[in-house]
């Protein structure tokens, strides 16, 4: 089905990943990566072309290439690797206008997928407890990643407008963790104390990496899908993650939560910006029917095993993980100790 | 209960060491030093104890009673000097009763242990759980249940501090719910309110069902009772899901817990994803007019919001059942309202009981009303089918009957009440 794929943001691990995956496919002729700076890692078979996708130079190579499907994932949630959050919404927004614009004006593209993310359904006290794809959110995402998202889909419904006859598939992805991936939730979750909102507990939805390109693989060669969810089963709980990950938490006001968001990323601890602490606050869940029906995934990891996956690779060596390794252990060989005379006593 | 049988056990453990019979001096510097073990031990009890309730707490604080005491009668403190020993020489003489069992092996050593921290803590913590024995024993429960209780409380610290504990979909935390949740509300349902439940066979053992109560009381407490009466009284034991307004999450802690006991936002996708998953789910279609309201129109239903969750329980084809809660008006009977200042703070009323601003936190006890929760015949909905969910005078017919029959419920029930506190 699809002849000549191009990808965007190749040089990121994911992207580079993906453009792997894809030239093992046999129904995939020839693979062209895109990025601004070459990829570091192995990225297959796919040729890499050095490109820019705020330059309109993109039309060219898409015409040149006779590119029938495009695959967007340079959308970056990580302002510190994107080179700061200025950088990062110049990437995002402007990047997907112009490669949209490209894309309009070539007759060859048959199908956009584009790698868009659960950010989009904001995060508020007023949210139902699963977000379908026809729901939107209660409260706007304002800053940040998440208003990238907003406005990179209102692009794309503009883009499936003007070309009627171009397929989109648009994943919206829970928060991908995996052992090689780094993101502001899994820097946030590997500090050695995690800062959570006091009072407040927020349900984490999770997808494994794995899941999440086998996701895409699926939308790119499979049949168009339109809007989907893809995010694993079950939740986690933020206090919960950090317990698993056998991290200490320490309670901060919910109000203080930016500035204490600002001192890590500053600090260099984390990617972890503002807009965040609502997500922390809150958390969000995705109703995943049509991920099941219509995109045929079914995860293989679950929300839990997917982070436990994550922070076996992470390692723990932190001083706070004794403390409650100790006392978890304490309760633990107490409790032992009681069930063993228990048992000795019901054989007397 | 208290059996002689049982009590050596961990008596036992101390025992050998007394038995193999050593000079006077090392027998009070070994019984001093297992006494004052034993004594921050009883300090630390409680604290890993008090999670499971009420009973399991205050019994540490009785060991002060030695050994020689039954169980019939509870001696007075005694002075502190003269206590350390007694209880060691207590301790021996039960000990010799019974040596043959095996855990005495493990806890022969303890004064000994102090290099091995790993042995240590094992010593501690039978230690622990003998001190908690005989305190339990001199108090008149049985050692066994107490012993029960406490492993089960480690355990679950243990499970809360490993995240070892599933979190559905609403956020909904059973282990949280089962050990820490319900046992704290169940000595206010239990002692304080005295709740008596009626028609509980009404409710369906399995499958979805909606609960439709009238809402009272100035702070929700009606709901979280409802919550326990079901739990508990059900023969299925059944966990309600409540569906709460948003204030409830925005607010801190309050929000947190509310998720984790299984409540989630009162709206028609949340309430119909429950109700097609087969979860009982509670709502209080009054909301705030219903808990805000003054003392003086007690037991006058108010609207009953716009229809939503009859709508949300034709949709999904599941029975309504009316519950009826009477003595919860009675527990903070407001008089006036603060507006202004509810208006500044951003809440929907600020009460004036006869109670609250006067006698500042001593004010946030509720007046201890008896209850009456009744749930009564469930009305069918699966017989007007699906799209009746989309007919708005069918919708509206049936809210209003779901409302009379719990005004009605709730006019006999006062009738029936001897009195408000009795």
């Amino acid at each position: 089905m699809a002849d000549v794929v191009l990808v965007t943001g190749v040089s990121r691990y994911l992207g580079g990943r993906f453009a792997r995956l894809l030239t093992a496919e046999p129904s995939v002729e020839r693979v062209i990566g895109i990025d601004v700076i070459p990829p570091p890692h192995d990225i297959g078979d796919a040729e890499f072309v050095r490109a820019d996708i705020r330059n309109p130079m993109i039309a060219r190579i898409i015409t040149q290439a006779q590119v029938d499907t495009v695959v967007h994932m340079n959308v970056i949630a990580t302002p510190l690797s994107a080179g700061g959050r200025v950088s990062q919404k110049e990437i995002n927004v402007i990047g997907t206008m112009q490669l949209l614009a490209a894309c309009q004006k070539a007759p060859s593209i048959r199908r956009l997928v584009v790698k868009s993310s659960a950010a989009v359904y904001g995060s508020s006290p007023r949210d139902p407890a699963m977000f379908a794809e026809d729901m939107g959110p209660k409260a706007l995402p304002r800053a940040g990643f998440g208003k990238d998202s907003v406005e990179v889909e209102g692009y794309v419904r503009g883009f499936s407008r003007r070309r009627a006859d171009v397929e989109i598939s648009m994943l919206r992805l829970a928060n991908i963790v995996g052992p090689g991936l780094r993101t502001g939730l899994t820097d946030y979750l590997s500090l050695p104390v995690v800062p959570i909102p006091l009072g407040y507990d927020a349900r984490l939805q999770l997808i494994h990496e794995n899941d999440a390109l086998r996701g895409l693989l699926l939308a790119t060669i499979g049949p168009p899908v339109g809007i989907v969810n893809v995010a694993a089963d079950g939740m986690i709980t933020v206090r919960q993650a950090a317990r698993l990950g056998g991290r200490p938490t320490v309670p901060v006001p919910l109000s203080a939560g930016g500035l204490l968001g600002q001192f890590v990323k500053r600090a260099g601890l984390a990617d972890f910006s503002a807009d965040q602490m609502q997500y922390l606050a809150w958390g969000r869940g995705m109703d995943t029917t049509r991920m099941r029906e219509v995109l045929c995934l079914e995860p293989e990891f679950t929300t839990r095993k997917a982070f436990e996956d994550f922070i076996a690779h992470a390692g723990s060596a932190l001083p706070g993980t004794g403390v409650a390794a100790a006392v978890g252990g304490l309760a633990g060989s107490a409790a032992k100790v009681l069930t063993r005379s228990h048992s000795s006593r019901r054989n007397d | 209960m208290a059996d002689p049988k049982v009590v050596p056990i961990h008596g036992g453990s101390t025992a050998s060491k007394g038995g193999s019979g050593d000079s006077g001096a090392d027998m009070l510097a070994a019984g001093a030093a297992r006494a004052s073990g034993e004594r921050a031990k009883r300090r630390r009890t409680p604290l890993l104890t008090d999670a499971s309730g009420a009973e399991v707490a205050p019994r540490p604080l009785l060991s002060a009673s030695d050994l020689s005491a039954t169980s019939v009668h509870r001696p007075r403190p005694v002075p502190k000097s003269g206590r350390a020993p007694r209880r060691a020489k207590a301790t021996r003489s039960s000990v010799t009763t019974a040596r043959s069992q095996p855990v005495t092996t493990k806890t022969v050593e303890p004064p000994l242990a102090t290099a091995r921290v790993g042995a240590g803590v094992d010593d501690l913590v039978t230690f622990a759980i003998a001190t908690l024995r005989r305190a339990a024993e001199a108090s008149g429960l049985s050692g066994d249940d107490i012993e029960r209780q406490v492993a089960a409380t480690l355990a679950f610290v243990r499970r809360r501090l490993s995240g070892d504990y599933t979190v559905d979909d609403f956020g909904f935390d059973e282990d949280f719910t089962e050990n820490a949740y319900l046992p704290l509300l169940r000595p206010l349902y239990q002692s304080w309110f005295r709740v008596e439940v009626r028609g509980i066979e009404n409710i369906p053992s399995a499958g979805g069902a909606l609960i439709v109560a009238n809402h009272s009381g100035t702070v929700a407490l009606d709901s979280l009772m409802t919550q326990v009466a079901v739990h508990d009284e059900h023969p299925a034991h059944r966990f309600l899901r409540m569906l709460g307004a948003d204030l409830v999450f925005r607010t801190p802690i309050v929000g947190s817990v509310a998720r984790k006991s299984g409540c989630t936002l009162a709206a028609n996708p949340d309430a119909e994803r429950l109700l097609a998953s087969g979860e009982l789910v509670g709502v209080w279609p009054e909301g705030f007019k219903g808990v805000g309201k003054p003392f003086s129109e007690r037991y006058k239903l108010q609207r009953f919001g716009r229809g939503g969750f009859v709508a949300a329980a034709l949709r999904t084809s599941v029975p309504i059942v009316p519950c009826s809660i009477v003595g919860a008006e009675e527990i903070y009977p407001i008089l006036g309202n603060l507006k202004t200042v509810a208006r500044l703070i951003g809440v929907p009323y600020i009460p004036v009981t006869p109670t609250f601003p006067l006698l500042g936190p001593l004010g946030l006890v509720p007046l201890p009303s008896k209850w009456i929760i009744e749930f009564g015949a469930p009305v069918d909905t699966a017989v007007l089918g699906r799209p009746a969910a989309d007919d708005p005078m069918v919708v509206f017919d049936l809210t209003d009957r779901v409302r009379e029959t719990i005004q009605q419920t709730l006019y006999s029930l006062l009738l029936q009440r001897r009195s408000v506190f009795f």
